[in-house]
């Protein structure tokens, strides 16, 4: 039997949606699943207090604190970075060998597993340069991880900004470096921001790279030469060694509260940049 | 002017960070890892499962094929899933739909890996153990998991795959009496094909060196899976859970396992490169 072209459309859009959907629903259930478990452990002590007997009890403010030291570091060394090359690529060459040389390595940093960046980051940081299992190694490490990310959506957002402007402001007697400080870079910098806050959420997430070059120390770190565990890290140390599911149901929801935070910072970043750019 | 010419050289110089850092892993990575495979001897290494570091043993045999099967696996569940998301997405629904669909990919992305692999534990292994048998800790929970987790990659670059293609290509085909899903096969997929395959190959990528969730998931035993109900051990899993405590050769073996791991994804990285170039080139040419 042959189905007519319109019952097959039918038939084709029927399926696909219905995987859409479960595509859909997998993504609530993961997120409902560990919010519901989670969040009732979530209190200002579980926050706010060091870990105690492994993690056991007490709360994960050193993992907090630590966390924002490696993801922070990374994303602050790879963001000028990254707009400094997406800068170069867009406003100061045109295509050629070079540009295409710089593409295919960031595409394919981009690709690199993360337990590589971590073989790597702890054979040259840690090992190489003497920096120990540290919030520096784990950041530098971050740094490189992140920097395809900051790079694309730095250009994507630097390219979005109208021809007019710069020809305007070149027409006003301003250099090219003018241009870009003043007016390309002013108008991008929503767009620009997007990426590095999703950036941060990708290293906030990070566990095989940080394992291997931060270290997985549960004190309050005390300076960037100090070993210190992410929350990402905790968590699956803890579901790993299946102690006191409570807490790492509710440090999972502490990870995933702020990657809805930091995905909503994200959507309202590229709402301005667009009206902007309108 | 003078200073627009140093600016423009340190920007270039900057510019060079990001394959710079792609030469330095390579480095390092080979550095520590080729000379054990040569002792070795790269038959004992790559065609061999006995992996019995405190013996000298090093064969990665079983892994290489533990990975191939996840892989295989995930992009079967991932790859399906992803592309009908994209083509849902792109062919079937206004700019408004679209819109609100995006979120969900970009949220998919977001959570972290470890979590995926935890709940994998706690849902997907504890069905296959009571349904299906076996441990549960399996291929296929590995390749759920993992076919979840390519997902994304899968489905954003499709649609910028089927974005690329000329408006002009779809009218045409409704205004020759197609219907959507008829343009869509013969026409659409056709024309976004060298996209929708590096969409594929970066998913491979990715589920090829996911490691935590594949830890918590995949069982880790040292043999070859002979069904897909069997627990497996792939190259990053091992890296991961041995490089604590390994030294000396064992530590170098490692590296070994990541030389080979780095291979692997140079090969799909290039190809999917590659791929994506050559749609610009013939779309630059068909102006």
């Amino acid at each position: 039997m042959r189905l007519s072209p319109a019952a097959s459309q039918r038939a084709a859009v029927a399926v696909m949606w219905t995987m859409t959907a479960a595509t859909i629903g997998v993504l609530a259930f993961v997120i409902l699943y560990v919010l519901a478990r989670g969040l009732p452990h979530v209190t200002w002590e579980f926050l706010s207090r060091a870990p105690e007997s492994m993690g056991r009890r007490g709360g994960i403010f050193p993992m907090i604190v630590g966390t924002l030291a490696v993801s922070g570091m990374g994303v602050l060394i790879s963001a000028p970075i990254g707009v400094a090359t997406a800068i170069y690529l867009t406003e100061y060459t045109r295509k050629g060998m070079l540009t295409t040389i710089i593409r295919f390595g960031a595409d394919c940093l981009a690709g690199i597993p993360s337990i590589i960046f971590g073989l790597f980051g702890f054979v040259f940081f840690a090992v190489g340069l003497g920096m120990g299992l540290s919030i520096l190694s784990g950041g530098l490490t971050l740094a490189l991880m992140v920097l395809p990310t900051i790079i694309r959506t730095s250009e994507e957002a630097i390219r979005a900004v109208p021809q007019s402007f710069r020809e305007v402001s070149f027409g006003l007697g301003c250099t090219r470096w003018q241009t870009v400080l003043f007016v390309v870079l002013r108008s991008a910098l929503p767009g620009i921001g997007t990426g590095i806050v999703l950036s941060l959420g990708r290293s906030i997430s990070e566990t095989a790279a940080v394992m291997l070059t931060a270290g997985s120390a549960m004190g309050l770190p005390q300076s960037l030469f100090d070993s210190s565990r992410t929350l990402a890290l905790h968590f699956y140390i803890l579901a790993r060694e299946g102690l006191p599911m409570s807490k790492a149901y509710a440090t999972a929801a502490v990870l995933i509260v702020a990657m809805l935070g930091l995905n909503l910072l994200a959507y309202g970043l590229m709402k301005r940049f667009h009206a902007k750019a309108r | 002017m003078r200073q627009d010419r140093i600016i423009r050289f340190i920007l270039m110089l900057v510019a060079f960070s990001a394959i710079a850092g792609l030469a330095l892993i390579a480095f390092f990575i080979f550095k520590e890892g080729v000379p054990l495979i040569f002792q070795v001897g790269w038959r004992d290494f790559f065609l061999s499962s006995e992996w019995h570091p405190s013996e000298g043993l090093f064969g990665v045999f079983a892994m290489i094929m533990g990975t191939l099967m996840v892989t295989a696996g995930a992009m079967l569940i991932g790859g399906v899933f992803g592309l009908s998301l994209a083509i849902v997405m792109t062919q079937f629904s206004g700019p408004r739909l679209a819109g609100a669909l995006k979120p969900v990919i970009e949220l998919l992305a977001g959570i972290p890996s470890v979590v995926y692999g935890f709940i994998g534990v706690k849902t997907i292994v504890p069905l296959i153990r009571d349904h299906l048998g076996g441990p549960g800790l399996s291929v296929l929970a590995c390749s759920i998991v993992l076919g979840v987790m390519v997902l994304p990659t899968v489905a954003s670059i499709s649609i910028d795959a089927f974005r690329a293609v000329p408006r002009s290509f779809w009218e045409g085909s409704l205004a020759l009496g197609a219907t959507r899903w008829q343009t869509t096969c013969m026409v659409m997929l056709k024309a976004a094909r060298s996209g929708l395959v590096a969409a594929v190959i970066l998913g491979m990528g990715r589920a090829v060196g996911e490691t935590m969730a594949v830890i918590m998931v995949a069982g880790n035993s040292l043999a070859i899976p002979d069904s897909i109900l069997a627990p497996v051990r792939t190259l990053t899993s091992n890296i991961a859970l041995e490089m604590g405590y390994a030294s000396g050769l064992h530590r170098k073996a490692l590296f070994a396992a990541g030389v080979t791991l780095f291979v692997i994804i140079m090969i799909l990285n290039t190809a999917a490169i590659t791929l994506s170039s050559n749609r610009a080139r013939a779309k630059g040419g068909a102006k």
